[in-house]
This record gives C-alpha cells, structure tokens and sequence, in this order.
C-alpha cells in the first residue's frame, strides 16, 4: 500500500519553519512535505501528551447530488480497517496506551484525531497514513455501520426538534449552494448509500495532498517533521484532487420565513440565519468585524440582544448570536431567540428587528467595542490551555481557505475593528433579505400525536 | 492479533516505566493567613484556574422546592453586594473573568479562570457572590424563566425523561431521586429567602475544597484565597443525608413518547469510592461498558449489529450511594434486542468475569489515559479537586498505577460478580416495539 517513492522533501520543508512572534504563545510551525501534505505543530510541553489530527479537505457539500451524507459515512468507515491494520488494531493500539480517539465531519473538512502519551506519537502517524489509501471496505462492516449513521440521524435530528428547525433553515437559506444539504444526510438517501459509494469517494478525495495533519503537544517541531516524513512522506500524491468548486449562491433577493411544527416543542424558538461571507471569502476586516458585531450583539449578559429582550422588555429567556468565519464559501449569521411562556413569536420577532435596526442606526459604543475586543482575545489566550482547541482551531482555519499566519494574527485583526467597521457589518449583512427566519412551535393539530 | 496485543502490551509497560504519568507535576498543599487549606499546581501557562467545592448540594434541597440549590447558583454573578446585575457582568467580562457555577447532588462547585494580572478583580468578586448574593426580584423572576424553560424542554426529551423516571424510581423518597434542576412544580416555589438559607448553610469553610493552577507563589495564592472565602462562616449546618441503596432491581419501565428512536438508562447497585473492591470494578466496568471504542457492549451493540450510535455505562459514586449507570439510543423495532444484549452481556460479565487478556488491555488503558486528564491547567484543577473531595491523598496520582496493577484476575472475576449480578433497572423513552413495563 505505501509507496517508497516521493520520499524526497522539498527544501522548503526542511527550512527552519517560519516562527513569527506571538504574544506569549509558543510558535507555531508550519511545513509542507514533498507529496503535498501540510504539517502544523503547536508545542506544549506541559504533560507528556499529544494531540494529533489528520483533516481532509473534504466534506459533505463535496458530495454528488444524491449522496448526501457520504462524507460523514466514509468517516465512520475509516475505522473498518486495511490490509496491513485489519478492523480494531488501530483502536486497540489506541486504547492499549490509554489513548482516545474519535472524528467529526462538517460540510467542509473530515477530520480524524488520536490523543496519546507524546511517544506513540509515531506510531499512530503509521496507522494513520496506512489508512490515508490503504482502506478495505465489505458489505459485512458496511451494512451494519449504515445502520448506526442512521441511529446517529435519530439521535441528533429526528429526536431533537431544535436540530429539524435549523435543517430546514439551512435548507432554505443556500438556494444552490450544497452547505443546505445537512451534513448527516437526507434520510431517505443516506439508506441508500454502498460500499461502492464510500470505496468512491476514498479515493477521489483521500490523499496526502489534500490534507492537513495538526499537531499538538509534547514535540518539538522537527521532530515531528521527521515523523511525518517517514510515515505521510511515504504515501504518493494523488494526480487529480481538483480544486473545490462548488455551486455558488446567487444574490439573495427575498424575505423568507418558515415554520416547524413538532408536537414535542414545549418551549418554543426563533432562529434567524443570514447569509454572510466567511474568513475566505470577506474582503479584507469584514469577517473580524462581523466577530466583533456577534459579540456585542449576543453574546453573553451585556449583550445587546440579552439585555434589551431579556433583561428589560422581558419577553425571551434566552437571546444568543453566532458566527463561524471558518467556511470555504459563504457563512451563516445566526441569531436565536427564545420566548417567554405567553409571548408570541412575531412579537418576539418584531422586538428583535427593533435591537437590529438600532444597531444599525446608530452603532455600537467604545466601551461596547473594547469590551467584545478584549474579551474575544482573551478567548484566544484561553485556548492556549487545551490542546484539542488550539489543534480544531488550527485544522478548521487551515481547511477552509486560511493559512497558519491568518490563525496566528487573530488577536491582532480583531484588535484592529473599529466602531464603525461592525456597524457597516451589520448594514450590510443583517438585511433581512439576506435571511431565512425560522418559527418552532408545538404543533397542536389532531393528527400531531400520530406523527413522529 | 495477540501477537499484536502482547507487543503493545509490553510496549506500554516500558513506557510508563520511562515515563511515570505527569511526574513532573508537584501539587502543594498550602494553608492560608486565616488557616483555610488549598491544593496549587504552579503552571507558567497564562490562565490562572480556581476551584472551589462546598459539601452540601441539591440533595440539601426541600422536596417540595427541588431546585433551590442551583436557582442559587445560576444567581450568584446576578448581583452581590454593591454591584446590581448589570455591574457585575460587566466587571465580569471587561477583565475577561470567567465564573461558572455547578450544582450536583453533593456538592456546590465554583470555577473561575482568569488572566494573571486580573486576579485581584476575579477573587474580589467571587469574595462579593458567595457571601453577599443579592437574589434581587427581577433577577430571581429572569433568571428562573430560564430554569423553567429548559425543563419545559426536557420535558419531551427522550433522554431526560428516561434518566429522570430511573433516579426517580431507584431513589424513592430519597433525595438522591430528585434531580439537580428541580421540577416544573417545584420551581415556581422557591424565594429568595429558601436561597439565602441555602447559601448560609452550605457556604461555609469546614466544607471547603480549593484548588488553584496557575503561575502563583503560596504567598500570593494564600491572600487571594483569604478574600475570598476567609469572611464566610467557620461551620455550615447541613442537614445529614441518609445512605441509599438504589431500588427496582429486575424492572423495565416504558415511558410511552412519540419519538422514532427509543432511548434507555440501565443501572444498578455500584461501589463506593473507598470500597476495598473499587479500583477492580472500575477496570471490570471499563471492560463491559466504558472507554471509546473497545467495551464489549459497543461491539455487540453497535459494532456488530448496527443498533445504536452509542452505548456505554459507567460507574457513578456519591457521598450517600454508588450506582452503575448506562444508556443507549436504538430504533424502536429493535430496543428489545438491544436491551437482550445488554442484559446477556451484564450476565456473561458477572458469570466468567473478563478474559486476562482484556484485564491486561483495560489495565494498560487505565494507566495511560490519566495522562490524558491532566494535561491542561482546567483538567489539573478538576482532578485535584476530585481527588479532595473523594478523600483519596495527595500523593493519589502516584499511588493509582500501582492500585492498578494489583487488580488480578481472580479479584476481577470476583467482582464482577459482585457488581453485575445484582440485575438492573432499565427505563425507555420512546415507542419501543414488544415492550412493556413490569409491573411494580
């Protein structure tokens, strides 16, 4: 499976790794080996431990119309095992250090991580690059693992009325972008995905070049290198990973507004998301700024959208923002509302238009500003303490379209927003037309008991 | 495969060998100005962690105001002192100061992680929320809107309605029965007055637990500590709570719920945390149920058949009880068998106990994973605290490999026997086909 051939590295690689200053963190390194493979390392010394991942620059809106689904399903197979490593060695291998491990998809990346005392460090780099080309599939492991997939489905989805409301938002929200497909799949299509389908995929998208390998912990850079030269240098680059294209959104032009109706919805919710550029595709400062403008404008007590709706007119429980930056193409802006008993959602809606629209209006304050500023860097610094954020941080950034210096001055780009950045942020972005708002409520007609 | 097996086997031995888990890791026992002992790790990382524990948690609740306990806690940082809500969540979060509150059936924990240079600040105002909480009206009225709220949704949640109909039926008329976050009932009930009397009894320094990471000298540590918690009582007055064995042993309760998936808690009698047998059922446990992907009924369960994304069961230890305590999610055409593989792979543990083999693989795991719960200066504080509460020495994270280690087959067997022959008490939440509860 592995190939001895490609091992010769690039002289960039073995160049002393770019080592810009940061402000009391240890620095981060950045290689790229001779076959493509990109390698991060994040040293800390603290605990004999690392944390090591593989991302792939794949995800589930990387799937053909009618597969959806597919990348998360290949995820859950990469544990079936290889020729070399038959089903379970690697996990045992894993467990038998006192390791965890596990994986996660999103509609961009797959990424799978071990975390294990720093001297396996190498050896789970071999099982990992033995199964970067070297998985075998049957219908034996198959099945039953379509099987769970679908009870993960059950689970997250259809038992959880929160999750249906925000699938049909997304669904509602991206006219032809595949980021409105769930990442776990429409039903009635993830029964139907195969062997054939996952073994297809594989080997389209698995591939040293189309990967990321994040390192966190107890190793110094160029040792790490040297790991990965011996065991990721060693798989051939793949000769056609295409750059990701996907079908992009049109202008967005219409108010939309849609309603779910669940019988077990006790307590109800208003989600609103709109369509917003992510880190990649912003221009220069408006991803920072819109950071900034979730942040003041819901996250935390002194939020805007808390104190207006929850503390003084009293009608929500709960008012919350949400911004990711991380996404190949667009991203979502969402804000999420929940009613006090008695309080109807159009209400609820309008008064939450009003906090918006003063927002815009008028802006945010200096003390408004600095306040969200220093607290999200210091966000930063808290994430220092963990090896798994700073390796998810890193691995998210590097997959959809940022490099490690992006990740790097984080702190020094949102200390540079401005007032009147985040409120040219919410002008422009928080224009309803740009937006799906969604309405959760207990569905109370004859036929909701019947219905699951 | 037991070639590979032994070769990690003896690959992991030599390791731990080398390398002792986090030895590099010293934890100090200091003992404040005013006499108030502390755990500290001294870590150059930049955030500086505190925790703190008090004896005395939801189990102190009135039956009829379940819930007082974390009402109290989610109000602490809603005003104290001179400071109205508003104040203090600004003061909060303009020093990137970061207080959380927990309340468990046992305890009440406070957490606060903030950068060096605003120490001062966050000990001043976790000093100003444990002695002088205010509880104001609008706060205590906002504030339990959200409590309410979240157990409104709960109540339709498969997996809270199964967890709490278990607890409610294990431990009836105990106030182990009653969870944390009180009921739809008995929330409304609860004034300011039933918190401050919380507050009073529990929030005291001979049930104090502390333990501070961070890049901090005993000095420094001691009068940091001593604002905060020097004013409060010397005793709190807790009321006693009874031992419990959990009940119901042998019975399935269906909770009928239109969901396409059924859920279910499964659980019995467990072991105490100073139980001779402890660490032997811990291992026995990890065998049957517990770790990521290598239990034995994650491979029945899902690995083989597909039945459910996760199940596991682990064991839970309180200062009254100790329980065994699991949960899966399956299709409901297919809870029945599920829940027979549960039930004969419970069985086959307590008959034969665990191979050698798997007693050498969940051995070498067990070891090597602590490493893994000590590697940032949050999970340091949580272990030392932990350890405080469970009373198990300051030199545990040393003596817990060689604890370990003495666990033998024929103690394994033994106790698995003891642990898993006992039956269950499984409860469902769902529609689960063929299913029916026992009667009572």
């Amino acid at each position: 499976m592995l190939s001895t051939a490609g091992v010769a590295v690039l002289a960039a690689a073995l160049a002393t790794p770019s080592l810009a200053a940061e402000p009391a963190g240890a620095p981060v390194a950045d290689f790229t080996l001779a076959n493509g493979l990109e390698l991060v390392v994040i040293p800390d010394h603290r605990a004999p431990v690392v944390t090591h991942m593989i991302w792939y620059k794949v995800g589930a809106a990387d799937e053909t119309p009618g597969k959806s689904g597919l990348a998360h399903f290949l995820e859950h197979l990469m544990f079936k095992g290889t020729a070399k490593h038959p089903a379970g060695v690697f996990s045992q291998a894993v467990a038998h250090v006192g390791g965890q491990e596990n994986a996660f998809t999103s509609s961009d990346y797959t990424a799978f991580y071990q975390r294990v005392p720093s001297e396996q460090l190498k050896t789970v780099m071999e099982f990992e690059a033995d199964r970067m080309t070297g998985l075998q599939l049957t219908d034996q492991v198959v099945l039953p693992e379509r099987n769970v997939i679908l009870e993960e489905e059950n689970m997250r989805i259809e038992n959880n009325p929160r999750a249906r409301l925000g699938i049909q938002i997304d669904a509602a929200l991206f006219l032809n972008h595949p980021y409105g497909k769930p990442v776990i799949g429409w039903r009635h299509e993830m029964e139907e995905l195969s062997r054939d389908d996952a073994i297809g995929f594989y080997r389209r998208f698995y591939a040293p070049n189309d990967a990321v390998v994040v390192i966190a912990g107890d190793v110094a850079p160029e040792e790490a290198l040297k790991f990965a030269q011996d065991t990721y240098g060693k798989v051939v680059r793949h000769g056609n990973i295409l750059p990701r294209q996907r079908p992009q959104e049109p202008p967005p032009v219409a108010v939309r507004s849609l309603t779910l109706a669940d019988p077990r919805v006790e307590q109800p919710l208003l989600q609103r998301d709109y369509l917003v550029p992510s880190f990649r595709t912003a221009k220069r400062g408006q991803s920072e700024a819109l950071e900034v403008l979730a942040h003041i404008l819901g996250t935390g007590s002194n939020s805007r959208l808390y104190r207006a709706l929850v503390v003084d007119k009293r009608v929500a429980v709960s008012a919350v923002t949400w911004y990711d930056s991380s996404a190949l193409d667009m991203s979502k802006f969402e804000v999420s509302v929940a009613p006090r008993q008695g309080i109807a959602l159009p209400q609820l809606e309008a008064d939450a238009d009003g906090v918006l629209a003063e927002l815009i209006a008028k802006g945010v304050s200096a003390e408004e500003l600095e306040r969200a500023k220093s607290r999200l860097i210091a966000d930063a610094v808290y994430a220092r303490d963990n090896q798994v954020s700073m390796a998810r941080w890193y691995g998210a950034a590097l997959t959809t379209g940022a490099s490690v210096n992006d990740v790097r001055r984080w702190p020094e780009r949102i200390g540079a927003v401005t007032a009147e950045d985040v409120q040219d942020a919410a002008r422009q972005w928080l224009d309803k037309r740009r937006s799906v708002t969604g309405y959760l409520i207990k569905d109370v007609s004859p036929q909701a008991e019947k219905k699951s | 495969m037991t070639r590979f097996l032994t070769a990690a086997a003896l690959a992991a031995l030599a390791l731990f060998a080398m390398a002792p888990v986090a030895s590099a890791m010293t934890i100090e026992k200091i003992v404040s100005p005013s006499g108030i002992e502390a755990w500290l790790v001294r870590e150059h990382a930049v955030p500086l962690v505190a925790l703190n524990a008090f004896h005395g948690g939801s189990a102190q609740d009135e039956a009829d105001k379940a819930g007082t306990a974390n009402l109290a806690g989610d109000l602490l940082d809603e005003g104290a002192g001179d400071l109205d809500g508003d104040t203090f969540h600004k003061r909060l979060e303009n020093h990137a100061i970061e207080f959380g509150f927990q309340v468990t059936r046992d305890y009440f924990r406070g957490s606060l992680r903030t950068l060096n240079e605003h120490r001062d600040e966050a000990f001043e105002l976790l000093r100003l929320a444990l002695s002088s909480p205010r509880f104001d009206a609008d706060a205590v009225e906002r504030v339990r809107g959200q409590v309410l709220a979240s157990l409104r949704r709960d109540s339709t949640n498969p997996s809270s309605i199964a967890s709490r109909r278990w607890w409610e039926t294990a431990f009836s008329g105990h106030p182990y029965g009653r969870e944390s976050s009180g009921t739809l009932e008995t929330v409304p009930r609860i004034t300011a007055d039933d918190m401050r009397d919380y507050v009073r009894r529990a929030f005291a320094r001979n049930g104090l637990t502390i333990s501070i990471v961070g890049d901090i000298d005993a000095t420094t540590a001691g009068a940091l500590i001593d604002r905060a918690f020097a004013g409060l009582p010397a005793k709190g007055d807790l009321k006693p709570i009874a031992s419990a064995s959990p009940r119901g042993m042998g019975r399935l309760i269906v909770i009928n719920l239109d969901v396409p998936q059924a859920v279910v808690t499964f659980g019995g009698q467990g072991l105490a945390r100073h139980d001779p047998d402890f660490m032997a059922g811990y291992i026995v446990n990890h065998i049957l149920g517990g770790g990521t992907f290598s239990s034995r009924l994650y491979r029945e369960v899902r690995e083989k058949r597909g039945l459910a994304y996760g199940v596991s069961e682990n064991l839970a230890w309180f200062r009254r009880t100790a329980v065994v305590l699991g949960g899966t999610a399956t299709r409901a055409d297919r809870t029945g068998e599920a829940l027979a593989i549960v039930e004969s792979e419970t069985k086959r543990m307590a008959e034969n106990g665990p191979t050698a083999e798997e007693l050498a693989a969940a051995k070498s795991y067990l070891k090597g994973a602590y490493a893994l719960s000590l590697d940032s200066s949050a999970k340091i504080a949580a272990q030392l605290t932990q350890i405080q509460l469970d009373n198990l020495g300051i030199d545990y994270i040393q003596r817990r490999g060689a604890m370990i280690d003495g666990v033998g087959i024929e103690d394994a067997k033994r106790v698995a026997k003891r642990l898993f022959s006992g039956g269950m008490l499984v409860t469902v939440a769902g529609r689960p086909k063929g299913l029916t509860s026992t009667p009572e």
